[in-house]
């Protein structure tokens, strides 16, 4: 469907490049010569050129991440980096619902049957 | 129960052994993931947006206690204490690592569960009623079949690379509780004239980008020549079905571009030169097969005994459940009990660890350790004696999974939608999530009927949007989540395809619109106790869309 894997490549704005870490599927993002799993240490470009570089070299990476693609992003006023889209925004924070066993913690987890 | 052969168990054990050695070379660098991604998917293992994900089928929707009590273990032990029932009779975890699973997948095997058939482009896990064995309507139980199916199509070497993937749902009930005419291929058992049980055979039905409800292709199919049809099936589908367009790959569009007619004539070919070989079934194997399922030794009970005539403690609650989640059962004496993993502001379909192992508990005291899972995300207890009801009531009620809201307007399908698929478009949970608070009063739920909302996150449709009496279907539109709805689809016996009521709304909207939709049915019925369905089929969906619409 629309999954950025399946996407041409468009530059229209500060970008990075994103992956799953191949042992656990976390979110990591490639920064000066490696992965970060923190957005804010993420290689952010708007060059073209320098997108193909990363790409080429996360995808050169196998080992260590998966399925590598270009993801937008917002630079704050103060520098910071911020997911760009919804779909990068729930990659960078998670579901945006509570998870079941947060949403259940007032609740006894396990009831013996009497 | 099923109880699994040598066979089977050592098909599973070295299953495992072989997945644990192309983890380590994956991880080694042996392997890349091009070479790797296929063969994870041969067992059931994604990569979703932040995690990879296990999908374990649970064949025909029967579980034992002991197999919920390891889904439990494996929640805690490898996910984050949790699991998620899907719309196929699998559950799901969304945050297993890649160097655990197989370690996950060896604890799942010492119960004989697995995650092959639960991806790729194979024969999948073969549905069927949750009801199966139980349901007083049914013919015979269709797991006897699914399973003779299962058996031959289990990494059967011809069947391991069709076009696409490959759905079967079995029914022999007269009320379709299996969404038989959404699949790729759907088996209902009649009776003949002559008294004879055998099968419909549809195909060409699913969902998708694409959807068509499947078309009888075959009207009485006698038992002994199951194996062989469905064989036949799988070839015309494995010859003709196109390869160049995933898009145009399954067999849906094979039997709609042929014709279903002309599509039946090529099936009828292949069948003649088969149908008396080695894949008629004989008597003696089928019976084999059905010996393995086994059944309670149901003690002799009457009906509606005097324990049920009074509630626990007088709790009106407990009324509302009798009424809504128990339904008969073929043994007198005894019920069927749905248990609703559908609660207020909750995620349909997931369940904690501890409720897992509460209900293995329930099930072990009151159910004969059996465990059912529908393709509504809902779990069933399928032996209950009506005496034990209230004790069973109790023990729910404890664990948050006696909401009498079965077939309500809260009880809703739903596909994890962009908070965990890398497919989706937009979230399906927070709408979810969203209408059951809405409709949090009982009265008001009640007072709508039975009213089935489906939602899926993008038009793959594993949240059967389609087929919702409401279907939403999550779009995107310049980044911005919105959300189109259908009325009037339904997945039963008499399945049809949902209407578009209007423009697609914005994420903030859509439970106002449901509402709203809701209101218009209790003003358009012509009595209270026309259902949603009833009322959309008569008026169609343009007096809907003038009263939701007139506003927007």
């Amino acid at each position: 469907m629309t999954s950025p894997l399946q996407q041409k490549l468009k530059i229209n704005g500060p970008v990075v490049v994103t992956a799953n870490r191949l042992a656990d599927g976390a979110v990591v993002y490639r920064g000066e010569g490696g992965w970060t799993t923190k957005l804010d240490s993420a290689a952010v470009t708007a060059s073209a050129a320098v997108v193909q570089d990363l790409l080429a070299a996360a995808r050169a990476d196998g080992l260590h991440a998966v399925d590598a693609y270009v993801a937008p992003v917002q630079v704050t006023e103060d520098g910071g980096v911020r997911p760009g889209n919804l779909r990068e925004r729930i990659r960078s924070s998670g579901p945006t619902i509570d998870l079941p066993l947060q949403a259940l913690r007032a609740k006894v987890d396990h009831v013996p049957v009497r | 129960m099923y109880l699994y052969d040598e066979l089977d168990r050592t098909l599973v054990g070295e299953r495992v052994a072989e997945f644990r050695g192309q983890v380590a070379r994956r991880l080694s660098g042996e392997l890349n993931e091009d070479e790797f991604r296929p063969l994870r998917l041969m067992n059931g293992v994604y990569l979703q947006l932040h995690a990879y994900m296990l999908r374990i089928s649970i064949p025909y929707g029967t579980l034992s206690s002991a197999q919920l009590r390891m889904l439990a273990h494996v929640a805690r032990r490898y996910d984050r204490g949790y699991g998620h029932f899907t719309t196929r009779q699998n559950i799901q975890y969304h945050w297993i690592k890649l160097e655990e699973l197989p370690d996950a997948m060896a604890d799942l095997a010492s119960v004989g569960m697995h995650g092959m058939q639960t991806s790729g482009n194979v024969v999948r896990n073969i549905t069927t009623d949750q009801w199966a064995g139980v349901a007083p309507d049914e013919i015979e139980d269709p797991r006897i079949w699914a399973e003779v199916i299962r058996q031959h199509v289990t990494l059967h070497p011809e069947f391991s690379f069709m076009p696409r993937k490959f759905k079967i749902a079995v029914g022999t009930s007269r009320h379709d509780r299996a969404a038989l005419r959404i699949h790729d291929m759907a088996l209902q058992m009649h009776r003949n004239g002559a008294g004879e049980t055998g099968f419909e055979v549809m195909v060409g039905g699913g969902l998708g980008r694409t959807a068509f409800i499947a078309k009888t292709i075959k009207p009485f199919l006698h038992k002994r020549d199951v194996l062989s049809y469905v064989e036949a099936v799988l070839r015309t589908y494995n010859q003709f079905g196109r390869r160049d367009n995933i898009y145009k790959a399954r067999i849906k569009i094979l039997v709609h571009e042929l014709g279903a007619e002309a599509f039946a004539k090529e099936v009828e070919a292949e069948w003649q030169s088969i149908k008396d070989g080695p894949l008629a079934l004989d008597e003696e194997v089928v019976a084999d097969i059905a010996s393995r399922f086994r059944y309670p030794a149901y003690a002799r009970l009457q009906n509606s005994p005097a324990e049920l005539a009074e509630a626990p403690g007088g709790d009106r609650r407990f009324e509302a459940w009798i009424g809504n989640s128990v339904a008969k059962h073929k043994v007198p004496g005894y019920a069927i009990v749905t248990l609703s993993l559908k609660p207020e502001g909750g995620t349909p379909g997931d369940v904690t660890a501890g409720q897992m192992d509460a209900i293995a508990d329930v099930a072990d005291r009151y159910s004969f350790g059996e465990i059912r899972v529908g393709h509504e995300q809902n779990l069933a207890l399928p032996h209950v004696a009506q005496r034990d009801l209230p004790a069973v009531w109790r023990a729910l009620n404890a664990i948050g999974v006696a909401i009498p809201n079965v077939n309500l307007i809260t009880d809703i399908i739903a596909c994890p939608g962009l908070d965990y698929c890398s497919l989706a478009n937009a979230r399906s949970i927070p709408i979810a999530q969203e209408i059951t608070r809405r409709f949090r009063n009982l009265d008001l739920a009640r007072d709508l009927g039975r009213l089935h909302v489906n939602i899926s996150g993008c038009i793959n449709a594993c949240g059967h949007h389609h087929v919702g009496h409401i279907g939403i279907l999550g779009v995107e539109k310049n980044g911005e989540e919105f959300y189109q709805i259908t009325l009037g689809g339904k997945a039963d016996e008499n399945a049809t395809l949902g209407t578009l009521i209007g423009p697609a709304v914005p994420y903030a909207q859509v439970a106002d619109l449901v509402e709203d939709i809701a209101a218009a049915y209790i003003e358009l019925r012509e009595r209270p106790d026309e259902l949603f369905i009833d009322t959309v089929k008569r008026t169609g969906v343009e007096p809907f869309r003038e009263r939701v619409y007139a506003a927007r």
